[in-house]
């Protein structure tokens, strides 16, 4: 399940942020690792939300920091 | 810091880039033109079949990843992405090279009528269907008209003026005008100047179907831009963009840049008549022309060629083609007029970019560009308009007009040097 997850974060990161896949590992964070800014944050959240059909309230996105941040989060809210 | 130079006075076009439906880049598209092909087909960046007009001049060859980051070229909206190609090819033919001091005297103007209505169409979709957290954070920086100037300094490090001019489809003449003062009085050394539009979508078809000025010969797509041609129906929506290097004069030459000519003259009028009908009398269209030969110190027997607004609407061409006769009097009728939209549509806020890099090229090779379709002639369009075949000419001075929505008036007069 988290592997799965885990691949479909990574593809949708590749897609958001134009980086490449093997800089897309768990430890990396989307702000200081990956070049995303303020709006590619707001962006890539939505595409989360899109991919895997949930809601990411303001107030969370805080919690989504690096890519295994995202992963947790992510299935935390689809178990 | 050294200070600004001081200014000569004189503005010359140093480099040239463009993105039109024939192809893109000044030396692929413009045999394409004096060959008189035609740019203009069914809709394909979309599906029109409930459109009343299905047909367009679109832009085919042209991939935004080839300009812009991957990431950037996914989410900009086409406007820009042309934007940024014109500039990158104006530059480098150009071959000017920029460094620290230069990058702070080097500014960017480039127009958009119309701005990112692909990408508001699409957010606007999301919203309704999808709500409000759904529309993405990029929607405002990347619909905004003057993000075409504002991303293209960025993406070449251009620190000097930066603004934008917003005159529906005289606005790449404009910003051009406008260009050219900014450089005149010394605020630049250089500025990359032109137009950009990219309205072939859903909103923007249906937008100008209901306006009722676009052409419906839907099922003879070559043959619908036939500006002057007695039966014209309106114009062809198109897409584009055409970005100069405008230069000081004493700064080309110090650098030994190739120069395709001086901008000399520009005017410009508003007709405050109707919001999209040009003024019956064609006297904004007179005084803009007059402007710009005032300014130019130049007289209409010594323009050798006018590139024409020329639209293919019914009043267009009638009162461009009156006004024209109004200034140049029995030399209208001697003086060859030729549309370039008759061969690439309209492309609105970059036409009359275009429009300019198309009279620099005639007058660097001596040859005009055509008016294709022209088959019936107009009693009341009654001038020389180069019919369906390129001519050979030697022309020391060119004269453009471009005209928009809003009443405005805008006049360029260019010499070869």
């Amino acid at each position: 399940m988290s592997q799965d997850i885990l691949n479909r974060v990574k593809k949708v990161t590749v897609e958001e942020l134009g980086v490449k896949e093997e800089e897309v590992v768990e430890a990396a964070s989307f702000t200081e690792d990956l070049g995303a800014d303020s709006l590619d944050v707001v962006e890539l959240v939505m595409a989360f939300e899109d991919e895997f059909g949930i809601d990411i309230p303001d107030e969370e996105v805080g919690e989504i920091k690096t890519v295994g941040d995202a992963v947790t989060y992510i299935s935390k809210k689809l178990s | 810091m050294s200070g600004q130079p001081v200014p000569s006075g004189r503005v010359v076009v140093t480099g040239m880039g463009a993105v039109t439906p024939l192809a893109t880049g000044i030396e692929n598209f413009w045999p394409k033109m004096l060959a008189g092909e035609n740019g203009v087909g069914p809709v394909t960046h979309l599906d029109p079949t409930e459109f009343t007009t299905r047909i367009a001049a679109e832009v085919l060859d042209f991939n935004a990843e080839d300009w812009l980051e991957k990431k950037e070229a996914r989410r900009i909206d086409r406007f820009i992405a042309f934007a940024v190609a014109a500039s990158t090819m104006a530059l480098k033919d150009s071959e000017i090279v920029i460094d620290d001091e230069l990058r702070d005297q080097f500014g960017v103007l480039i127009g958009s009528g119309i701005g990112g209505l692909t990408l508001m169409g699409d957010q606007h979709r999301r919203q309704v269907l999808q709500g409000p957290s759904k529309v993405t954070p990029f929607l405002v920086p990347y619909m905004i008209p003057d993000m075409a100037s504002g991303f293209t300094s960025i993406v070449h490090d251009l620190r000097g003026p930066n603004t934008c001019v917003v005159t529906a489809c005289s606005t790449g003449a404009n910003a051009i005008g406008d260009a050219y003062h900014i450089i005149k009085r010394g605020d630049a050394v250089a500025m990359l100047a032109g137009g950009t539009e990219a309205p072939i979508n859903e909103i923007g078809l249906a937008a100008f179907s209901a306006a009722r000025a676009m052409s419906t010969r839907n099922d003879d797509p070559a043959h619908a831009s036939r500006p002057f041609d007695l039966d014209r129906d309106g114009f062809v929506i198109a897409e584009g963009s055409a970005v100069l290097v405008m230069e000081d004069y004493d700064h080309a030459i110090a650098r030994g840049a190739k120069i395709y000519g001086e901008l000399i003259g520009y005017g410009m009028s508003g007709d405050a008549f109707h919001i999209t009908q040009p003024r019956a009398d064609g006297g904004g269209a007179i005084r803009a022309m007059k402007m710009a030969f005032n300014r130019a110190g130049i007289t209409p027997e010594q323009v050798g060629y006018i590139s024409a607004h020329g639209t293919s609407t019914y009043y267009n061409d009638k009162l461009e083609t009156m006004a024209i006769k109004d200034v140049f009097g029995e030399k209208a009728y001697s003086t060859p007029v030729s549309s370039i939209k008759s061969m690439i549509g309209h492309t609105l806020g970059a036409s009359g970019a275009i429009a300019a890099l198309t009279c620099l090229l005639a007058m660097r090779d001596g040859k005009l560009p055509p008016t294709i379709n022209y088959e019936k002639p107009d009693p009341e369009c009654d001038l020389d308009y180069i019919p369906n075949v390129c001519r050979t000419a030697d022309v020391e001075y060119s004269m453009l007009n471009s005209f928009g929505f809003g009443g405005h008036n805008v006049t360029l007069i260019l010499k070869r040097l």
